[in-house]
């Protein structure tokens, strides 16, 4: 593993499937009268938000905060940042009151890659989402949760998601959920397709590891799983598709969509889901759809990605059955 | 004044020979001329050019002075081996009336390091919607020949019509900054493979050459000459080589950082690499070395943009675009063009300094190396290679994306009008 989580790209085929495993191991600990385990007491993390996300916050905050380290959050709003402080200098304020790690949000894409590559900080540095280029563990959470449906739970163990159709369909220009998941999957073994109006596709799509279709109804039926990637109604503004019914008519899932769908074949979605937009209700709420188990399995995640980060040495999972013995 | 022999230097990159100064002039070129009364500077091995002449620089002041002075950005193309700079218009008051040009004249004056002939804007305040007066700048002191909204684009299409129409009656030039607006909104890199990835907003290539398309068919419409600047993409090549062809009046620079470096950079994230326009690939860089090798694009200018530390040391999205560039553009086109066999000593001279004082009017400057010819001198140790060291600069700035790079060449001597303002590398 690496010091920092900036990109899934950056991560192999061996740390990711660790990093699945690991997290099985961590939900463990969710299932317990007491969900905490001691393996980061009396290290420090930072989430560093300097763009609004209440559930990538909070989950991270549960995880760290199972995990015993102590939990400082920031965010911009009302901070010096507001008042025109620059990303190095909250940064070593932050660093110079003793954090081992700082788990970042923030608009602009590059940040977090900038924080653990500049030399302004020593700690370790987990991406939460940096403007439209990476989300990591939004990726392995997604991962996570294919390969429990899809695999299965105990079977998933040391398993990757080899020959599993994943489509992901919606916003990919403006979606670093996209991207994260486009560079997991393909390193997982999946063959993934992306679907979304040509307008939302970037530029230079063409070297990505995946397909690019514009016809959904066409895919679905070779789907394993599909993750609905949200639509934020102001694009229809700067003309990326004429109006949001057009849009829901030709990109939306909806019941009959679904059902074109293989009968295993999951839905997903990173949230926040936008109804009537992306997804129908009847959708979102059916059984096939898991949304909330996502979240979670990103508490899950978030706490393998922080014990193999910052954990060092000591075996998380021993820690976990020790006390599981007693 | 007094006297200065150059001695053996290969004047233009061709035979070695003897360069004498007397005053401000070159009074003598020739095999083994006498060093009587004169101070020898032993230029064996050198490549001796004319002053270089930069037709796009920008040196802030009025408004900027944390980035770079007339006094600083002078020094530092002095020290790049430059004789005169075109200062750009986008200062703080805009350099779009009379005063601020004959300001920012008079300063390059005072200082001595380099002359400084001002560009005026084309529209009142860059802002693209009324023409500025471009007439007065021209009667001004500071004898206004170039007009450019740098930074911005006259995107208007009847504005940029009228303006090309205008500066023909005393002879100016239109410099266009061809960028159309709406296609690079929020535009941060080249779009591409890289920004796709990268997930920073794309510049496409299009928003450029679209407008060189649009600005070339006006130019030869009203018959006007047009000037296209920093030149980036393969694409706005074929466009500027398709009128050439056709008869049209057109010029174009390419910079040197266009000329090396690629958009793969940004992959650092590092803004020092921040630059509008932006690096494009490796396709792009191959052309524009092509296109200044065959005369398609006229000149290399730097396209000098120095800002303070803080706006570069931070994430990209954050940081001001522009590189410095005076002290070490010869080097880059020693490196591009020179090493790699594309283009002769003579034609790095015809494009630094001949055909861009041709461009500018800079009088006195981009003349032969011979006898009654005002002395604007650059000495170049070609055979140099070492590593870029931002420390070193004369420019208030550092923003090079260069530091650590090693490349070739180092100017030694540079005289204005026989005045050493470098010698051995070090600012007089």
């Amino acid at each position: 593993m690496q010091r920092h989580l900036i990109s899934a790209a950056d991560l192999t085929r061996d740390d990711a499937v660790l990093i699945l495993d690991t997290a099985e191991e961590m939900a463990r600990v969710a299932d317990r009268p007491i969900k905490k385990l001691p393996t980061l007491r009396g290290r420090t993390v930072v989430n560093l938000f300097f763009e609004d996300s209440t559930r990538t916050r909070i989950s991270f905050e549960a995880a760290e905060k199972r995990l015993s380290a102590d939990v400082i959050n920031f965010t911009a709003k009302g901070s010096s940042v507001s008042k025109g402080e620059s990303l190095k200098d909250t940064a070593q304020t932050l660093e110079a009151m003793g954090v081992d790690a700082v788990v970042i949000r923030h608009s602009a894409s590059g940040a977090p890659y900038r924080l653990a590559n500049s030399g302004w900080i020593d700690a370790a540095v987990i991406n939460a989402g940096d403007g439209t280029h990476q989300h990591p563990t939004q990726a392995l959470l997604d991962a996570f949760t294919m390969r429990r449906r899809l695999v299965g739970r105990d079977a998933g163990l040391g398993q990757d998601l080899s020959g599993k159709r994943i489509t992901l369909v919606g916003d990919v220009l403006h979606s670093r959920v996209a991207r994260s998941n486009v560079d997991l999957l393909h390193t997982l073994g999946a063959e993934v397709t992306l679907v979304a109006p040509p307008t939302l596709v970037p530029v230079g799509v063409e070297t990505w590891p995946c397909e690019v279709s514009y016809d959904l109804d066409a895919v679905l039926p070779k789907s394993d799983a599909v993750m609905m990637l949200r639509v934020q109604r102001e694009r229809m503004n700067a003309a990326f598709f004429p109006t949001e019914r057009e849009y829901s008519r030709r990109y939306g899932l909806d019941g009959d969509r679904m059902a074109r769908m293989p009968e295993h074949a999951i839905v997903m979605h990173p949230g926040p889901m936008v109804r009537g937009m992306e997804i129908t209700a009847e959708v979102a709420d059916s059984d096939r759809c898991t949304v909330v188990e996502q979240v979670a399995n990103g508490v899950s995640i978030r706490m393998a990605v922080l014990y193999l980060l910052l954990g060092g040495n000591e075996p998380a999972v021993t820690h976990a059955r020790t006390i599981e013995e007693k | 004044m007094s006297k200065i022999l150059i001695r053996g230097a290969k004047v233009l990159g061709g035979e070695a020979q003897d360069v004498l100064i007397d005053g401000a002039t070159i009074a003598e070129v020739g095999s083994d001329l006498s060093a009587d009364g004169a101070e020898v500077v032993e230029a064996a091995g050198k490549v001796l050019l004319p002053g270089l002449v930069d037709l796009h620089t920008h040196l802030r002041e009025p408004g900027r002075e944390d980035s770079e002075t007339v006094l600083t950005g002078t020094r530092a193309a002095a020290s790049g081996g430059y004789t005169s700079v075109f200062a750009m218009a986008n200062t703080f008051p805009v350099a779009d009336t009379a005063g601020v040009v004959e300001q920012v004249y008079r300063l390059g004056q005072e200082h001595g390091y380099c002359d400084v002939q001002p560009i005026g804007a084309v529209t009142v305040g860059l802002e693209g919607k009324k023409l500025a007066e471009l007439g007065a700048m021209h009667e001004s002191a500071a004898g206004v020949t170039v007009f450019s909204d740098d930074g911005k684009c006259v995107d208007d299409a009847v504005i940029m019509r009228r303006a090309l129409e205008y500066v023909k009656a005393f002879g100016g030039v239109v410099a266009q900054h061809a960028q159309e607006p709406r296609l690079t909104e929020g535009a941060q890199m080249n779009e591409g493979v890289v920004s796709a990835e990268l997930g920073l907003g794309g510049w496409p290539a299009v928003a450029e050459e679209s407008i060189i398309a649009r600005d070339v068919l006006l130019a030869e419409h009203v018959g006007s000459r047009v000037h296209i600047c920093h030149l980036s993409t393969a694409g706005s090549v074929e466009i500027v080589r398709w009128a050439k062809s056709r008869g049209i009046d057109v010029t174009a620079e390419v910079t040197p950082h266009h000329l090396l470096l690629t958009d793969e950079l940004v992959r650092t994230y590092n803004p020092v690499y921040k630059v509008n326009p932006p690096l494009r690939t490796e396709r792009d860089v191959l052309a524009l070395r092509e296109a200044l090798a065959d005369g398609t694009i006229d000149i290399v200018a730097t396209d000098h943009a120095p800002h303070p530390h803080e706006d570069k040391d931070c994430e990209w999205a954050a940081a001001a675009m522009g590189m410095v560039g005076l002290e070490t553009a010869l080097s880059v086109v020693q490196e591009t063009m020179v090493d790699t066999g594309l283009l002769t000593w003579a034609g790095v001279a015809e494009r630094m300094s001949v055909k861009p004082a041709e461009i500018g009017q800079a009088k006195g400057h981009g003349r032969p190396v011979s006898a009654g010819e005002p002395a604007n001198l650059t000495l170049v140790d070609t055979a140099y290679r070492g590593s870029v060291d931002p420390a070193g600069f004369a420019s208030r700035s550092r923003n090079t994306p260069y530091e650590g790079r090693e490349l070739p060449g180092r100017v030694t001597h540079t005289w204005l009008r026989g005045r050493a303002t470098l010698i051995d590398g070090k600012l007089t």
